[in-house]
């Protein structure tokens, strides 16, 4: 298995298409840093608008932090195909190759080589979700410096302490990690029904965006199965920005308003990519290599 | 000779189609077994079934005495494989795509390993190139490298000849009989080029439409006591009725493009050209063959000599 796995990971990262990936991730935060790093005293001023008449603001808003909530919000949207071009690309690749009979001929159990495929996927993933991590967290932190995290929700505004903002990435970018293993998921089994490329990595955007379409419409029906869509859950990110107020109605540094919907989440996509993986090692077993 | 393969009503079926139907054969240990078939005949169905890329509908395959189903690791550690075109990863070099196959055929590489059947397939000088510069010989070459570089016991090639100038196709004879007599190699081959099947073959097995047609040594099916006398003659119709009355009239075979052909023993050839001439029959043309590709296409088009040939 963990031969199998090096294998994997050798062919993913001996590909020029991988490293595309990375390639548009460095391209689209450098212009948004680019686009702050010039016009970010207006992009500031828009932002505070609605809060300048009853809002006296110190300090930089326009900060390390609040680029990398900025690039965060922006770029989790288009992660999902970035990581379909590699996930969908797992089996139906091989196939459009001709690599999979060959592949499927040496002594290797299915089961083993769908999850060292899968956790190659895996990793791939995650080391994107690291890139943008440096690229967006880190980098902004040295292009913009740091201060307090002030951000707008709907109906409040949340101001996190610098000193409690680090950690908080951490996890937002570890569970937005397993929100994109999800989606390597899905791309992943959807990859089994085609031959080529192209078709799964179309499918699973597709369900994404019909599901995310499904996850955020307030129509009573849809919301029968929004909290069964994993699209309702890859946002829950966010929640690691909310904190606990005590009786003074000041922020408890070090907490988070409410853990339970991070554990419920993340127990949800853990299921969906049990329920993915699963089902595509049950139609691997049985497939029959025609291609 | 102790038998190596062991097939016994072997049937596949997609949906409504039947691809192969009850096949049963055997191959032994040294054998060079030919698998011929017209297109669509099976035979590609077949060798996946014994490879494992295709579940059986029904039947039992058993290698080294040991059932494929429950035995499929170990099995398959002691056979290679080239199916059909020679499938690599175009994005990596020679090198590296036989160090890569090699490790999942859970072996240990070494350098001195790799390139030592690098240079056994010829491909030592362009080790490090990337495959995607490569001619179709050359991946060919390959392929069949990467099927030999964990020393198997059976070696199992689906149309390896499949897109090579005749160099290239002589190569890969000759490496199949190298395999055979030098190391004493099990060899599992399908091509639709019969006479190079004839010039290796020790067995040989014809299906058709799935079935089984013919199956035995190479040298019974081509015997060489008797021929197909091919024929060119003034007036089909009277040479039919002449021959429907002779001592040759259970050796008719069905024409083929215009010609009447016999199956005969080569001793007996005077005597019937004679008897045709003196019955006012002209002769324009007379060829006697006796080879595969005759045989072949008797069994596989008229189907009149179906059954088991002994050894």
């Amino acid at each position: 298995m963990w031969e199998h796995l090096q294998i994997e990971l050798y062919k993913v990262f001996k590909r020029p298409r991988t490293y595309l990936s990375f390639a548009a991730i460095t391209a689209l935060i450098g212009v948004i840093q680019l686009g702050l790093w010039v016009d970010g005293k207006e992009y500031a001023d828009f932002v505070m608008a609605d809060f300048a008449s009853s809002f006296s603001v110190d300090g930089k808003i326009l900060n390390g932090y609040f680029i990398c909530y900025v690039i965060l919000q922006l770029l989790l949207v288009h992660v999902p195909l970035l990581i379909a071009l590699i996930a969908a690309d797992m089996i139906s690749g091989e196939a459009n190759m001709g690599t999979l009979r060959l592949l499927m001929t040496k002594p290797q159990s299915r089961t083993s080589i769908v999850l060292a495929k899968f956790l190659a996927s895996s990793i791939y993933t995650v080391l994107l979700l690291i890139w943008i991590a440096i690229m967006g967290l880190l980098l902004s932190m040295l292009i913009f410096g740091t201060d307090d995290l002030f951000l707008m929700k709907s109906s409040y505004v949340v101001i996190v302490k610098e000193s409690d903002v680090f950690w908080r990435y951490a996890g937002a970018f570890c569970f937005a990690a397993l929100a994109m293993i999800t989606v390597a998921a899905l791309g992943f089994l959807l990859s089994f029904f085609a031959e080529n490329s192209i078709g799964p990595i179309v499918a699973t955007m597709s369900v994404i965006i019909v599901s995310t379409i499904l996850s955020t419409m307030n129509i009573p029906l849809f919301n029968l199965i929004k909290p069964y869509l994993f699209t309702t859950h890859m946002i829950t990110w966010k929640e690691f920005f909310d904190f606990k107020v005590n009786d003074a109605n000041e922020a408890i540094i070090g907490s988070i308003q409410n853990p339970q919907k991070i554990v419920q989440s993340a127990g949800i996509l853990f299921i969906h990519i049990f329920l993915f993986v699963g089902t595509a090692i049950a139609l691997f077993r049985k497939k029959d290599i025609l291609s | 000779m102790q038998q190596i393969v062991k097939v016994s009503g072997l049937t596949k079926q997609f949906g409504s189609f039947t691809a192969v139907n009850q096949l049963s054969f055997s191959v032994d240990q040294g054998d060079v077994y030919g698998f011929l078939g017209q297109n669509g005949a099976g035979k590609s169905t077949t060798i996946r079934m014994l490879l494992t890329l295709i579940t059986p509908s029904e039947g039992n395959i058993e290698l080294f005495g040991l059932p494929l189903h429950s035995h499929r690791k170990e099995i398959l550690q002691q056979v290679g494989a080239v199916i059909e075109k020679p499938d690599v990863y175009k994005y990596l070099s020679a090198y590296e795509n036989l160090k890569l196959f090699a490790r999942l055929s859970g072996i240990k590489t070494t350098r001195a390993l790799l390139m030592n059947q690098l240079e056994q397939v010829g491909l030592a000088e362009r080790a490090h190139d990337i495959v995607k510069t490569f001619s179709q010989g050359m991946k060919q070459r390959l392929g069949i490298g990467i099927a030999l570089v964990h020393n198997p016991q059976i070696i199992v090639l689906d149309e390896p000849t499949n897109g090579l100038d005749p160099q290239g196709i002589a190569d890969i004879r000759n490496l199949i009989l190298f395999l055979s007599r030098e190391q004493k190699k099990t060899v599992i081959v399908s091509s639709h080029l019969l006479n190079e099947i004839e010039q290796i073959a020790t067995r040989i097995l014809i299906i058709d439409k799935g079935k089984k047609l013919v199956e035995g040594s190479a040298s019974a099916l081509i015997n060489e006591e008797q021929a197909i006398l091919e024929m060119e003659v003034s007036n089909r119709e009277s040479a039919h009725q002449i021959l429907a009355a002779s001592e040759w009239r259970n050796q008719l075979l069905p024409e083929r493009e215009g010609k009447l052909l016999v199956k005969i023993k080569r001793s007996e050839i005077p005597a019937f050209n004679r008897m045709l001439a003196s019955n006012g029959v002209d002769i324009y043309s007379l060829a006697s063959r006796n080879n595969l590709e005759d045989y072949f296409l008797q069994v596989t088009a008229g189907k009149q000599y179906v059954g088991t040939f002994t050894n």
